[in-house]
C-alpha cells in the first residue's frame, strides 16, 4: 500500500514536471528549449546509433575506476588519521588545502603535469573526491567502539579479522554516506575532466554539442546519465544497504 | 612450579591534564593452582580491572611480570569476560563465538557449551535480540569456547537482578565442572565470591596489593547462609584487618 502510493506520487510529480517543460517549450518556441518529446526522440536516435552507449560506457568506466580508487584510498587514510591523533593533527592542514583547491585547478594541473592522458584524468577525479572521503571516514574512525577493539585484541583476532569483523561494520554508515555523496560529486567532475582533455566520453560529447548548439542532444545525454545514476542507486546501493543492515 | 604467577611491582597512571602520577597497583603478587576458581575482592577503584587488563596482555605498561605456562602452542594465555558483554552486534551468537575461538574448536563443542548455558535455541540470534543476562552468558560461552589457560571474569553478573544472577552463577559452575579451568573472577559482592570460589584474594585500596588469601574448602552445596555467617565471623577474628569487607 505504502509502496504503491509512493510510486504513484513520484509518477505524478515527474509527469507534472514533464507537462510544465512541454508547456514552457511550447510558449517560448525557440531551439534553446526543446520539448521533452524532441529530447526523447533524440535520445532514441542516439541509442540506436550506438554513439551514446559508447561514450556513456567510457564515462561510466572512468567513474567506476576513480570512485573505487578514491573510496579505498580515502577509507584507508581516514581510518589511520582517525585512530592516530598525532598524525591527524600533523596532516590536518594538508587535508584543508586539498579540500579547498577548486576542482578545475586540480584538473588543469594534472593535465599539465602528466599530459592529456587517461591516468591524468582519473587522478584528477580521485584527488577531488579523496579529501571528502577521508574527512567522513575519519569521523567514523574517531567514533569506533574501543571496548570492542579491546575485545578483539584480548581474543587475538589479528589485523585482518579485526578490520573485517570489528572495524568495517562500524564504519559502514560512513562509507555509505561518502559513497552516495561521492557518486554525485564524481559524475559532475568527470564531465569537466572529459571536456578539458579527453576525446571521448559524455563530457567531450556535451562540449561538442555546445559548439554545435545542439541543445536537444545535450538534454538527451543528460537524461540518460540521470537514469543511469538512479539505477546505480536503486539496483546497487539500496540492496547493499539492506543486506548489511539486516542485523538491525 | 605454579602454572600461573602474577607479580606486578608497580602500575602507574599519569593523568593527561597534570603531571600527577597515580599508583594503581604496588607489589601485588599471587600464584594460581591448577583449575582453581579464585575470586578477587577489593574496594571500588582499587585497580581490579587494571589488574585483569595487565594479565590479559591488553596493558603491558607496568613493572613486573605475568607468567602463564601454556601446555600447547595453539592455546591463548587467557580469555576474558568483560564487565559488559562486548559482543559484535552485526554477528550472530555463533559467529561471535567462532570468531574468537578460531579454528581450535569444532561447532559441536561450541553448541554443547551454549546448551550448558541455556542458549541452545539462540545460536543464530543477533545479540540485541537477547536480554542482557543472555548476552552475558554468550560472553561466558565465548570465553569457554576459546582454548586458554586462564579465564578472566570482570564482574560478569553486575547489574543483573538477583535471581538472574543466581541462575547465571549456577550455570557458570556447571560449565566449569564440565570444562575445568583456572578462573580469576573479580567481584565486589562478597556473597557471590563465597558462593563461587575455592579461594578469595582480598585487595587493599590503591595502590593495591593482596592483604588476605582465604581458602574455602567446604563443598559448594554446603555453603548455606548460616555457614557463611559463621565463616565470616571466624574470618573477622582470624584476620581482623579485612573486617571492612565482612
Amino acid at each position: 500500500m505504502m509502496l504503491r502510493s509512493s510510486l504513484f506520487n513520484s509518477t505524478l510529480s515527474l509527469g507534472l514536471l514533464l507537462v510544465i517543460w512541454q508547456l514552457a517549450s511550447l510558449s517560448i518556441n525557440s531551439p534553446a528549449l526543446p520539448s521533452p518529446i524532441l529530447v526523447l526522440s533524440t535520445l532514441n536516435q542516439a541509442i540506436q546509433s550506438a554513439e551514446l552507449l559508447h561514450h556513456l560506457g567510457i564515462t561510466l568506466l572512468r567513474l567506476a575506476t576513480s570512485f573505487f580508487l578514491a573510496m579505498i584510498l580515502g577509507t584507508a587514510i581516514g581510518l589511520i588519521l582517525g585512530r592516530h591523533h598525532k598524525l591527524n593533527t600533523f596532516f590536518d592542514s594538508w587535508l584543508i588545502i586539498l579540500l579547498n583547491i577548486p576542482a578545475l585547478v586540480t584538473i588543469i594541473l594534472c593535465y599539465i603535469w602528466f599530459g592529456l592522458i587517461e591516468t591524468a584524468a582519473i587522478l584528477a577525479v580521485v584527488i577531488n573526491k579523496l579529501p571528502n572521503v577521508i574527512v567522513t571516514i575519519r569521523e567514523g574512525a574517531r567514533n569506533l567502539d574501543d571496548p570492542l577493539i579491546e575485545m578483539a585484541k584480548a581474543y587475538h583476532f589479528g589485523r585482518y579479522k579485526t578490520l573485517v569483523h570489528v572495524i568495517l561494520p562500524q564504519l559502514y554508515p560512513y562509507i555509505m554516506a561518502s559513497a552516495r555523496t561521492g557518486l554525485a560529486l564524481i559524475w559532475k567532475i568527470i564531465l569537466v575532466v572529459e571536456m578539458l582533455g579527453r576525446s571521448d566520453g559524455m563530457g567531450y560529447q556535451i562540449h561538442l554539442f555546445f559548439q554545435l548548439f545542439d541543445i536537444a542532444s545535450i538534454m538527451a545525454y543528460t537524461v540518460s546519465f540521470i537514469v543511469i545514476i538512479q539505477l546505480i542507486e536503486t539496483a546497487l546501493l539500496k540492496p547493499l544497504d539492506k543486506k548489511t543492515q539486516r542485523w538491525k | 612450579m605454579h602454572p600461573i604467577v602474577v607479580d606486578i611491582k608497580k602500575k602507574n597512571f599519569t593523568s593527561n591534564s597534570s603531571d600527577r602520577i597515580f599508583t594503581a597497583i604496588e607489589n601485588l603478587k599471587f600464584e594460581l593452582l591448577e583449575n582453581e576458581f579464585t575470586c578477587i575482592i577489593g574496594p571500588s577503584g582499587c585497580g581490579k580491572t587494571t589488574l585483569l587488563n595487565a594479565i590479559a596482555g591488553l596493558d603491558n605498561d607496568f613493572d613486573g611480570s605475568i607468567n602463564i605456562k601454556k601446555t600447547n602452542p595453539s592455546e591463548l594465555h587467557s580469555s576474558y569476560v568483560f564487565q559488559t558483554p562486548r559482543l559484535l552486534p552485526w554477528r550472530t551468537v555463533m559467529e561471535n563465538i567462532q570468531l574468537a575461538a578460531g579454528d581450535n574448536h569444532s561447532v559441536p563443542f561450541i553448541i554443547n557449551t551454549l546448551q550448558h548455558l541455556g542458549l541452545g535455541n539462540n545460536m543464530n540470534s543477533y545479540p540485541h535480540h537477547l536480554s542482557l543476562g543472555m548476552q552475558r552468558r554468550v560472553a561466558i560461552a565465548r570465553a569457554f569456547s576459546v582454548q586458554s589457560r586462564l579465564l578472566l571474569m570482570d564482574e560478569p553478573f553486575v547489574s543483573l537482578d538477583p535471581s538472574t544472577a543466581k541462575k547465571a552463577r549456577e550455570l557458570l559452575l556447571n560449565l566449569w565442572r564440565e570444562q575445568p579451568r583456572n578462573i580469576l573472577f573479580v567481584t565486589h559482592d562478597l556473597n557471590e565470591a563465597f558462593e563461587l570460589a575455592d579461594r578469595i584474594l582480598f585487595l587493599s585500596d590503591s595502590p593495591s596489593h593482596v592483604i588476605a588469601d582465604v581458602q574455602i574448602t567446604s563443598p559448594r552445596p554446603e555453603r548455606t547462609p548460616q555457614f557463611l555467617d559463621n565463616f565470616k565471623n571466624q574470618l573477622s577474628i582470624k584476620q581482623p584487618h579485612i573486617h571492612q569487607f565482612l
